[in-house]
């Protein structure tokens, strides 16, 4: 696969956008309107808040299982571009072979039913001819045989999928990460945490593992069964439009946090939101855990009356633990300042979605 | 001391009756664990095997009965023999590690990749609770940390420690800690 992707080829849908240097990535009005706006009430505290990963309505962020978006070609290339110059950021240990095969199945088989425009998967046996028209790519393999593909069926399937991806083995009544590719994160390793369990992986939260939410997450994810996925909602903010915020490049990325301005918080500060899903994996007994991030700056935000007003009043009143732990501080004033001229008081629907 | 989840927990080497051999790497004054350890139980000291970081010349400590032993001047070559111990033992073997919080954050990683693990390991901390970090930004690792924060010794970013382990790298995370404010750094304080 080629680094520099030739966006004169790509069917116009998708945008021709950058996630570093001069960030030039945008969300269209449709892509505003479907945003996977995280809060269902004006303020905000941990919860396991799961959910069945049903169809929601049409057009949104949720109507299919692997959610392929404008974005898709540019985040691509973005992905490209951190592995080229980091490759521990895909890692698989020896074990979980046979569960990447069931990731790539799962993938390529949601992406061909739901996108038959763009993906095409044809089977006969073994023999699988996978096309990906938005990158160019046509590949006849053979399904378990690594040998026929030019990366290993994580890596090659991830490179072809917008979100994050983690294997998670089960033993000892635990769940191990020990595998994953990882260029989209908010602020954590894998190089790191290969191989740890769930307890530690989530070790630096605060306050979630004295709320027990870990151990009934845990309890919860142990019993997942094939064919019911599950999902959640998690967020942060995150200055730029930059998709590898990770821990390897912070001491580059980190003063981006200290730039921000009355004049440019409408287009510096994002709300970056991930929509995590699960899915047991029918060989393997694995665990498949998504993260897709989406991100909306301010500016294209307050274009929702509600979610304006809304996102005020939530940083307002978050704890100033989480608020440091999400890495807001330098931020977080001129950010509400921003938000208040776009709340007026009045109150808010329930549930997610605009007015 | 942290009460982070990832921080591994240290115990008492017990080295147990129905074990069929023994091997022990123990760095320095660790190896006043293993004497203690063993209890002069010389039914199991004919059955263990023994690594020791120790200067050369230095002799045989007392109270180790029939045991085995192998000094080594440096923590590199006591843990290669350790691995070549490891890759040798035989079924039922029971792994007894003892040393500084540095030492057994690496030893515990060569004996947990041979697939020891569980009652198959005992470890006792000795010595210095000084950590192994490894810097995220350029991976290098960093042994017998004490102070936070820090100056990486090998890229040279100043370093906070996390409270955040992995024991498969066997070493803490060191982060940036002056990224938003270049040059201030926090008091320094003991880990």
């Amino acid at each position: 696969m080629s680094l520099a992707f030739d966006f004169s080829q790509t069917p116009s849908f998708f945008r021709d956008e950058t996630f570093r240097g001069d960030f030039t990535f945008e969300n269209s009005p449709e892509a505003i309107h479907r945003f996977p706006f995280p809060f269902d009430r004006d303020q905000y505290m941990y919860a396991v808040n799961i959910e069945q990963h049903m169809p929601g309505p049409p057009k949104s962020a949720t109507v299919f299982p692997i959610d392929i978006d404008e974005h898709y070609v540019a985040e691509m290339a973005d992905r490209a571009k951190v592995l080229a110059d980091d490759p521990l950021r895909c890692q698989s240990l020896p074990h979980m072979i046979t569960a990447e095969w069931d990731l790539l199945e799962l993938l390529m088989t949601s992406m061909a039913r739901d996108y038959p425009e763009w993906f095409s998967l044809e089977r006969d046996g073994a023999r699988w001819h996978w096309i990906n028209r938005p990158l160019g790519i046509d590949q006849r393999f053979t399904f378990g045989d690594a040998a026929t593909l030019p990366h290993g069926p994580m890596e090659y399937i991830t490179r072809q999928c917008q979100g994050d991806f983690c294997l998670l083995d089960q033993r000892d009544d635990n769940l191990w990460l020990d595998a994953g590719i990882v260029t989209s994160q908010a602020d954590w390793s894998l190089d790191f945490d290969l191989g740890m369990n769930f307890i530690e992986w989530h070790g630096p939260v605060p306050r979630a593992h004295d709320m027990g939410i870990f151990d009934r997450a845990l309890k919860f994810l142990l019993n997942l069964q094939i064919g019911r996925p599950i999902r959640r909602l998690n967020w942060t903010m995150t200055i730029n439009p930059r998709l590898d915020t990770s821990p390897e490049n912070y001491h580059r990325w980190g003063i981006d946090r200290t730039t921000v301005t009355p004049e440019n918080v409408g287009d510096k500060v994002h709300l970056r939101v991930e929509l995590q899903a699960l899915w047991r994996l029918p060989r393997s007994n694995a665990i498949v855990f998504s993260i897709r991030c989406y991100l909306i700056k301010m500016r294209e935000l307050v274009s929702v009356p509600k979610w304006g007003r809304r996102l005020h009043r939530v940083l307002r009143d978050l704890p100033d633990d989480l608020a440091d732990y999400k890495g807001m501080t330098h931020y977080r004033a001129t950010t509400l300042d921003y938000l208040s001229r776009h709340d007026d008081g009045a109150p808010t629907s329930p549930g997610f979605f605009p007015d | 001391m942290s009460e982070i989840k990832s921080r591994p927990i240290w115990g008492k080497l017990e080295p147990a009756e129905q074990a069929a051999a023994h091997l022990v790497c123990a760095e320095g004054r660790g190896i006043e664990a293993v004497r203690a350890g063993f209890g002069g139980r010389d039914g199991l000291l004919a059955q263990a095997t023994i690594v020791h970081m120790a200067p050369i010349g230095a002799g045989k400590p007392e109270g180790l009965g029939g045991a085995a032993y192998h000094p080594h001047p440096s923590r590199a070559t006591a843990l290669t023999a350790f691995r070549g111990h490891l890759a040798r033992a035989k079924m039922g073997t029971q792994v007894h590690l003892a040393g500084s919080e540095a030492f057994l954050n690496e030893a515990t990683t060569v004996a947990s990749a041979c697939g020891v693990v569980g009652d198959g390991l005992t470890t006792e901390l000795c010595g210095p609770a000084t950590r192994r970090v490894q810097c995220v930004h350029c991976k290098g690792m960093m042994d017998e940390v004490a102070v936070s924060p820090l100056a990486c010794s090998h890229c040279g970013v100043n370093l906070t420690v996390r409270d955040h382990y992995s024991r498969r790298l066997g070493a803490f995370m060191g982060v940036c800690v002056d990224a938003e404010a270049p040059g201030v750094l926090p008091a320094a304080s003991r880990l």
